[in-house]
């Protein structure tokens, strides 16, 4: 069973990470969202961090590489939630989280997917 | 200055690394760090425990409440026994990596830290020290 | 020696030494009633006693704990209080005195033990007293570090312009540390609100260093990194012109002369505009 309940929610999915990141889980991760937005054809995905007290640059290479495979599978990340101290540590600590989108809350982050996929569409 | 409340730990596994996060939050949230220095600290012993485990084959780290008066800081001092580092100012910068990934992991920790000192040789270990004052 | 004579005889020297520090002239009844320092005095001798009793004089050892957790109390109380630090280690030296004249009027003590029986309780209670006073100062630091807090909380309030726009104007020099607490805040503000866009305006602040505008753009960063925006106001010639010869590199943030451009540009982003109200006649509002 997932230590990260993820859930759908219409064409997205919902992911809301909990736990003090273990690696193992992390790459845990990676394989049950690639099948999952396969399975639901996901056209975008939700990583809600907010639980998160710290992104180091192993969780932020983490963050990359899930919306890299995201958008391989046809969807769109949206990493949401991030907590002001942590984004001020990522800044100092020079972590841009290239290719990674971000928006401040769930219902934002929803916007945001909406946003793009109908852009995608019109293309 | 004074050192005291020594902590020290093995941290062989990804399951160590978290303990370690765990543990130096709880001495900064003891020493009175506020919540950016507190996840700056947290963040700095997040990337060098996980060297530890991914490049050193495992090694120790030292949680230390220290003193100059009057000002009071925390310190943590990863040591391991494994290849060491033959190029420190190429490790050092940004963007270099021997595994793959972002590879910030020690200009990062340094630019996280107020005090930054590493001592490596090949074949001699490495031992890293960083220090956060309040 | 000295755990001996506190426990045979703690009702009489408390006694007497909560009257000397209440008939004393370092009392104030205005800040401590005579029974709060009943209190405190009866709870400090209990812990003394204890602790002397464990057979060791160093007072950081484990065995002393629970003194130093009453003086760790008394000292940040006391400190609250408004207390000095002398005031405060006059509490623990006072103790002194009534065990002192304990010592003398029980009798039946050698010169030799009564003199180390003085030693041991002048040491302990010398020791304590620094001990206090360090207390009280670490207090008195983190209580006008608190106090500096809220003031540049206060001074730099974050205002919703709109629903999903914040502004905050800051006023005044901005350094380094109210730099930070500020930029904390706002950040915190952005995520409590959910606001899309928010508006740094720094028409009231006459230099920017270089330090400043790290902070400026750190912030903007963050904000970014969080999923928010900000754009930057009212940025003045002479501040114009310090960002450039400083190399400041402004990148990709967005800047406007005035607070009422930004917030312009942040409706239209938002997908708002503003219109004239038209009266139910069809004529404008405004007119007769």
């Amino acid at each position: 069973m997932d230590r990260f309940p993820i859930l759908k929610l219409g064409e997205y999915l919902l992911v809301t990470i909990q736990f003090d990141m273990h690696d193992r889980l992390a790459i845990a991760l990676q394989d049950d969202l690639a099948e999952k937005i396969v399975a639901a054809r996901a056209k975008g995905v939700l990583i809600d961090i907010s639980a998160l007290d710290i992104v180091d640059s192993f969780i932020g290479r983490m963050l990359a590489q899930v919306a890299a495979m995201s958008r391989v599978l046809d969807a769109e990340t949206v990493v949401v939630g991030m907590r002001p101290a942590v984004a001020i540590t990522l800044v100092e600590l020079g972590l841009s989280l290239p290719g990674v989108r971000t928006a401040l809350n769930v219902e934002r982050g929803m916007e945001l997917l909406r946003e793009h996929i109908e852009a995608r569409r019109r293309r | 200055m004074t050192t005291s409340v020594v902590d020290e730990r093995q941290v062989r596994t990804p399951d160590d690394v978290v303990l370690v996060r765990q543990a130096v939050r709880q001495r900064a949230v003891d020493l009175g760090f506020n919540l950016v220095d507190q996840t700056k600290l947290v963040t700095a012993a997040s990337e060098l425990a996980r060297n530890l485990v991914q490049h050193a084959g495992g090694g120790v780290v030292r949680i230390e409440s220290i003193t100059d008066a009057p000002r009071r800081g925390l310190r943590l001092v990863f040591e391991d026994q494994g290849p060491g580092i033959d190029d420190i100012a190429l490790a050092m910068r940004d963007g270099y990596s021997t595994a793959g990934g972002l590879g910030l992991g020690l200009s990062g920790a340094k630019r996280l830290s107020n005090d930054f000192q590493i001592d490596s040789a090949p074949g001699q270990g490495t031992r890293i020290t960083i220090a956060r004052w309040r | 020696m000295l755990s001996e004579i506190l426990k045979a005889h703690d009702t009489a020297i408390l006694q007497r030494w909560v009257e000397a520090q209440t008939t004393g002239n370092g009392f104030r009844p205005d800040r401590m009633s005579a029974a709060e320092l009943r209190e405190s005095a009866t709870e400090f001798m209990t812990a003394l006693r204890r602790a002397s009793e464990s057979g060791t004089g160093d007072i950081h050892a484990a065995s002393w704990q629970e003194v130093r957790d009453v003086l760790n109390s008394l000292s940040a109380q006391r400190a609250e209080q408004g207390f000095s630090p002398s005031e405060t280690a006059m509490f623990v030296l006072s103790l002194k005195e009534p065990i002192f004249q304990q010592l003398r009027e029980s009798g039946g003590l050698v010169p030799a033990k009564l003199a180390d029986a003085i030693w041991e309780t002048s040491t302990v209670l010398d020791k304590l007293g620094l001990y206090t006073t360090e207390v009280h100062q670490r207090s008195r630091d983190s209580i006008i570090l608190r106090q500096q807090e809220e003031m540049m909380e206060l001074s730099t309030p974050v205002v919703t312009l709109w629903d999903g726009v914040l502004a905050l104007p800051l006023i005044g020099t901005l350094d380094s540390a109210r730099t930070q607490v500020v930029m904390e805040s706002l950040l915190q503000r952005i995520v409590e609100t959910g606001a899309s866009i928010a508006i740094i305006d720094i028409t009231g602040v006459p230099t920017v260093d270089t330090l400043t505008a790290q902070h400026l753009l750190k912030t903007v960063a963050a904000a970014r990194l969080m999923g928010g925006e900000c754009i930057i106001s009212g940025i003045r010639p002479q501040i114009a012109q310090t960002i450039v010869h400083l190399g400041v590199d402004l990148g990709s943030v967005m800047t406007k002369a005035t607070l009422a451009d930004a917030f312009a540009v942040a409706l239209d982003r938002m997908g708002m505009a503003v219109r004239k109200a038209k009266r139910r006649d069809g004529r404008d509002a405004r007119e007769g």
